[in-house]
Formats: C-alpha cells, structure tokens, sequence
C-alpha cells in the first residue's frame, strides 16, 4: 500500500493510514541502524539534493544519513538569506538543479510555501524540511515515533506543546499529526507566543506551566528561538524559565511518569534545566536516533512509488 | 469626424440623467443628444450600442506606472493602455516611481508622455522627499506642475510631526494626503493575521496595523481641518472610523480596491504571490463591512491600486515577492460582477464611485453629457460574459489573481480626447 500523495509538504491532511504506514515502516528501519552494517540498496540509483537555504545542521545531517543508508546519491546545496540578493531567482537554482536530473528534493527554507512552489516548478519528489514558520513533517513525525515507542501508542494520550508556539514550525505538524492519530493535543506558552486562532484546530491553551504539566503524559518543549525575535515577546530568558521553564523541582511536585520531548539544540537553563534535559524524563537522544530511521521511511515510502 | 452613439442609454448620475437616446459626437464634442436628422448622420459612423451604458469616462485616482524607473513592468503608455482597455478615461498615478514624483521635472515628465494619448494621466506628487518620511517635498511647486494629491503611497507617511506639516501645507491647494494606512512597525509580516496566517505559517500583519493609522490621520485631520483620503481601505474597524469621522464633519474620503472586496485570505492556501498586496487581504467580515461601506457612501470610490511586477520578481518565495497586483483590466468587471449584479449596489452608485466621485476628490471636473461638452465617455455592456485571460491584457504585467475568472461586464468602448478605443483599436476620430 503506498502513501496517498506523491510529496511530504506538512501533516495538515495527511490521512492517519499515511502516517501510520510511515510510523511502522520506520519501525523496521529503526531496526537496521542497529545492526552491524546499518546499509539498504533500496535507492540505489535515486539523486536526491538536500536544498537547504537555512542553517540547520542536525537536520541536515539526519536527512543525509537516511539518504545513505538507504544507498542514494546525495548533493547539498546550502546558503542562506534571499536568494534574490544574489541576483539569481530561487527558481532560477531550482531549474538549474532539476536540469542536473534530480529525483528528490529535500527542501529548508525561511519562507513559508516554498516546497509547495516547488512542486509547481519542478517534477521532483518534494520533502519539507521545514519552511518558514510553517510545517516540519519529518519532525512532528519523528516525535510521534518516540512517543509511541514509549507508550505503545498515541490514541488517547495527552500531549502538551510547550514554548513558542507561534514560532514553531515543529508545532503545527505535531498538532496536525498527534491530532490525526487521535492523542490530546494542548500547547502552553506565554500569551505573546501563541499564534491567533489556534484553539480552532481543536487545541486546548495553558498559561500555566503548573497545570500543564499536571494534566499531561507528554512535554514537547520548544527551542526559544531567541533568532526570531523571541525577545520581543518575553522580558527576559530568566524570566521565561521562571514561569514556563520545566525544572525537576516542578516535574516531582507532581511526582508522575512525563515524558519530555525537545526538537533541540536546547538553550539550558531556559526552556529545559540541564537537570531535566540531561535526566530520567527526558527522550531527547532517542528523538536524534529515530529522526533518521522516520527519514529513511519517508524517503523509501516517496522514493519507490513509481 | 463625425460618430453617432445609436440607442445607448445616457448615464449620469451628476446630472440625473438615465435616458435611452442617440448622440452625436463631431470633432471630439458633443454635438447633438436626441433624435438626429439624415444630415446629422451624414458622412458619420455609427456605432449600434442598444442595450448598453454611456456614462461620464471612469477615473481611476490609484494606479502605479512603473514610470521612471521600472519600465520593465510598466510604462506610462503601456499602462495607459490597460486603462484604456479597463474602461478607463483618466487616471492618477502614484510617486513611488524612481526617482519618485517629488520634483517638477518628474510631473512635467509624465504629462509630457502622456500627451497624445487617449487616457489623461495626472501624477500624484509624493508627500515628502522620496518618500522618506523626512521632509516635505517642494508641494507648491508639485502643485504649480499639475498633481492632484499628494501621497507616499506604499508606505504610511512616516511620523505625525510630518503628516501634520504636509496637511497644513495641503490646505493652500484644496488637495488630499492620500494615506497608505499602515503602521509599520506592525506590518512587516506577509499576510492578514487570522487563522490562515497561523495554518500557513506566514508572518501576519494585524489589522490594527492599518486601523491605527486610520485613527491617527482622522485625528490630525480633525486638527488640521486638512482632506485626507484613505487608500485602498481594507478592514472593518477602519471602514467604522471613517463612518464615524465623516459624522464628525472631518474632511475624510475613502477607496477600496476590487481585490479588497472580492478576495480574502483564504486565497493564500496555496502561496500563490499573485494575492499577496498591502494591505493584505483580510477576511469575510471585513469584505462584509466594506461592501456595506461603499453602499452607504462612506467608502467614496473604487480604485485598482495597479501595481505591476515583473514575472521574475513576483514568482518567488512567498515572503520576499512583491506586493500587489495588476487591476485596471478587471476592475469594472469585477464591480460589476460582484457589487452591481449582486444588487449591493445600482449602476449609477457604481458610475458615482468609478467617475465621479475620484474627480470631486482631487478637485477635478466631472464630464457632462452634454450638448457642447467635450466627450470623455465610456461605454458599458454590463451582461457581456467573458473570462480573464491575462495573457490578453495591455497591462506590460500579467501579476493578476483573477486570471481564468468568469465576470459579467465590461467596458467595450471609451472615448476621450478626440479618440476612441474599440474593439481593441485605438480610432482617430479627429479627422
Ligand atoms: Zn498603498
Ligand atoms: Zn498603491
């Protein structure tokens, strides 16, 4: 049974089968990274560019792996800032890419929409590996993995989204994906970092940390992403940690099993004290592992459609 | 030449004239209006136009030329054109040129262009100097050279201290500040904030962004007993502010722009940049509001806010394209399609707010259907059903989001000027 669309744009309609599919897929794959020889032929043959026009080494890296494990060609092209600036259209680089006869695209970029523009420009399979403050399906599903591998399942569980939330592109594919497979979503954050609207996609708010994590299985804790202006929002990074940093202090008076999530890299001592993000709770290191077994299903459920 | 108008139905509502009639245009006059003699007709051509509307020729007060500066995108004649095509007779441009229109020599310049052509052109000065927000630009001399307003349109005048300047300034001319309202340390985002904005993940520009510089520029005109227009009003709360100042008896009038009333957010589901404009499109509610605003007259008139872009500029990443969109070849189908046929408004509220109310604001006269009168006319087929297809334009850009759209009415003929545009021919009737 293949995935029912040709692109891995976001998680917004993304049918549950679908995710599913990816999720179990990954499962086998995950098995693979533990073996001696962690290599598959499966897409021998297949180019895949890794198009990324922001920063971002652990995704990168992860995609990169994925890719040749599963035994593809990979080429990076990495930059950053407008691409008009240059004085070459982004689309420009796209074609000139494409024309090398690429068959994927995996694609980061500051501005929302651009893996679907691609798919309007170029005949490549599209990943998003986030855009903009938009979407970033492979993590929202990478993080649904974790979850599920440590609770045998996501139906019914109650996961609470903790940080920047209008910041995040990590969000709305968690809300998304976590929401089609049936898990209580919730999101806490300060008022200033809740983005318009968002109790209409069926998402219930915190402004307390307290009673977030009082009412919830799971902490999904954001990076403060002090790059995007975070610090128009909020006075202070300590006092951000004071009000809605997760501390063991705050995690022991409820004296109950959570489990935190973190995309990182982790600003310590603001979102996470380095007592929880290095403690019993915590799956950070277990989210990097699982990264790219998700990755590798991906790219093996679009990569041998056709 | 002699040309006869054969059972058209003359339309002007400053006149209060609605009357099904024949007129006779010789030598770029009106000639005669009523039953015509065999010598009337003689040596004439005569256009059958039953069942469609004369009516005073459409003015367009909010168009971008590209003129100096980016003739890539549009020039004034080009651009000229597309009015022409759109149904349009007069037009006033916008000074975010390069340079802008802060000098003499710029409004020279462009009148200079525009001279032998069917549609008039009259430049909008900028308020300040390039448009920067700094100083004011030399207006009296802007005015001496023949602008109609003064503006720094694409962006909101900078501070209150020069806003209050430029609208005393203004008073020695009886002309407007035409605001581009919106705050900008607000709307340095890409699209209306609201629910999509958060599914889409683009940066969002809150409507307040715009309702504060509405109030702030209602308040100084109040103090200043200034004009001041507002450009291409967009959300409901503004609409209610100018409702409220033109109570007041503040000197204040207002536009709205085709996309402003026929679009919303929603559109943006698939990053197509051609719905991407400033202000952005904004939601049902505020699409409601202002439809009851151009019914109840405190929307004054319907401008395009033309703004052309080259195809490599506005096909990009969505948060780095260009604001705004072609308009003068929809606009009149678009009103008509979604104001006059779905009854929110008559022909003659349309006529008001597409030919003469434009005039009254920058203190221009309004043509007459009058025997004696120069003809600066347009004619209107308000049934014709006919599809945008952009690639047909006259407009040298093709950054619509209309294109494929199905409208029903347009404008099939104008004249101006001693000449006449029809059925895509520009027609020398002087000789
Ligand atoms: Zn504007
Ligand atoms: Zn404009």
């Amino acid at each position: 049974m293949p995935l029912s669309s040709k692109h891995l744009l976001g998680l917004h309609g993304v049918p549950r089968e679908d995710i599913q599919l990816i999720l179990d897929t990954a499962t086998t794959f995950r098995e693979i990274l533990d073996r001696p020889i962690k290599k598959v032929p499966t897409l021998q043959g297949k180019t895949i560019v890794n198009l990324f026009y922001e920063n971002s080494t652990r995704t990168r890296i992860s995609f990169e792996l994925a890719q040749k494990r599963l035994s593809a060609d990979t080429v990076n092209f990495s930059t950053s800032g407008s691409s008009t600036k240059k004085g070459e259209t982004f689309k420009d680089t796209v074609r000139n890419i494409e024309a090398m006869k690429v068959d994927m695209i995996v694609v980061r970029h500051q501005s929302a929409g651009v893996p679907k523009f691609l798919t309007r420009i170029t005949n490549a399979i599209i990943i998003n590996a986030g855009d903009g403050l938009h979407e970033h399906p492979t993590q929202g599903l990478l993080d649904m993995y974790s979850i599920r591998e440590k609770f045998g399942k996501l139906e019914g569980l109650n996961v609470c989204i903790v940080g920047d939330i209008a910041h995040s592109r990590v969000a709305l594919s968690n809300i998304f994906g976590l929401k089609t497979m049936g898990a209580n979503v919730s999101i806490c954050g300060p008022t200033t970092m809740i983005p318009f609207g968002i109790e209409s996609l069926g998402v219930k708010v915190y402004y307390n940390i307290n009673e977030a994590i009082s009412n919830n299985d799971v902490l999904n804790v954001l990076r403060i992403q002090l790059e995007r202006n975070a610090g128009e929002r909020i006075p202070s990074l300590r006092e951000y940690h004071k009000y809605f940093g997760i501390t063991a202090e705050r995690l022991e008076k409820f004296n109950k099993d959570i489990v935190i999530l973190h995309p990182g890299p982790i600003n310590r001592g603001v979102e996470l004290s380095s007592e929880v993000a290095d403690g019993p709770y915590q799956i950070i290191l277990d989210q990097v592992t699982n990264g790219v077994a998700v990755r590798m299903a991906v790219l093996y459920l679009l990569g041998t459609m056709h | 030449m002699k040309i006869i108008l054969q059972n058209v139905c003359l339309l002007n509502p400053e006149q209060k004239l609605n009357q099904k009639n024949d007129l006779l245009i010789d030598n770029g006059i009106i000639k005669k209006i009523g039953s015509l003699s065999s010598e009337d007709k003689k040596d004439a051509d005569v256009y059958d136009f039953s069942g469609k509307y004369c009516v005073p020729g459409l003015f367009d007060m909010h168009v971008h030329l590209r003129e100096p500066g980016r003739e890539d995108e549009e020039t004034i004649i080009t651009g000229s054109n597309a009015a022409a095509a759109g149904g349009f007779t007069e037009i006033a441009c916008m000074p975010n040129t390069e340079p802008a229109i802060d000098s003499a020599e710029v409004v020279r310049f462009i009148k200079e262009q525009s001279k032998n052509h069917l549609v008039e052109v009259y430049p909008i000065g900028a308020a300040t100097l390039a448009r920067k927000g700094e100083a004011l630009s030399p207006m009296y001399e802007l005015f001496e050279a023949g602008v109609v307003g003064f503006s720094d349109d694409g962006v909101a005048i900078k501070t209150a201290s020069i806003l209050r300047h430029a609208m005393e300034y203004s008073k020695m001319f009886d002309l407007p500040i035409i605001e581009h309202c919106e705050d900008e340390s607000l709307a340095n985002g890409a699209m209306n904030e609201g629910i999509n904005s958060t599914l889409l993940g683009l940066p969002p520009i809150p409507s307040v962004a715009e309702d504060l510089i509405v109030m702030r520029d209602i308040i100084m005109a109040e103090f200043t007993k200034a004009k001041i227009h507002i450009a291409h009003i967009s959300t409901k709360n503004s609409v209610e502010l100018v409702r409220q100042a033109k109570k007041k008896g503040i000197k204040i009038t207002a536009e709205v722009t085709p996309h402003h009333f026929t679009l919303t957010d929603d559109s943006i589901k698939t990053f197509d940049t051609n719905f991407k404009m400033s202000p952005p499109l904004r939601t049902k509610k505020d699409i409601e509001a202002i439809i009851e605003g151009l019914a109840d007259g405190t929307i004054d008139c319907i401008a395009s806010d033309h703004a052309p872009h080259s195809i490599e500029e506005k096909e990009m990443e969505f948060i780095f394209a260009p604001n705004g969109i072609i308009g003068l070849e929809t606009q009149l189908g678009l009103a008509l399609t979604e104001l006059v046929h779905k009854k929110y408004l008559t022909l003659e509220q349309l006529v008001t707010k597409l030919s003469i109310n434009p005039r009254k604001i920058l203190n221009l006269p309004v043509p007459l259907i009058l025997e004696g009168e120069p003809a600066n006319l347009t004619i209107i087929d308000p049934d014709v059903v006919w599809t945008v297809d952009v690639h047909k334009f006259k407009s040298k850009s093709k950054n619509s989001p209309f294109d494929k759209r199905l409208l029903t009415g347009k404008a099939i003929a104008v004249i101006n000027k001693n000449k006449m545009f029809y059925e895509d021919q520009f027609i020398d009737i002087s000789s």
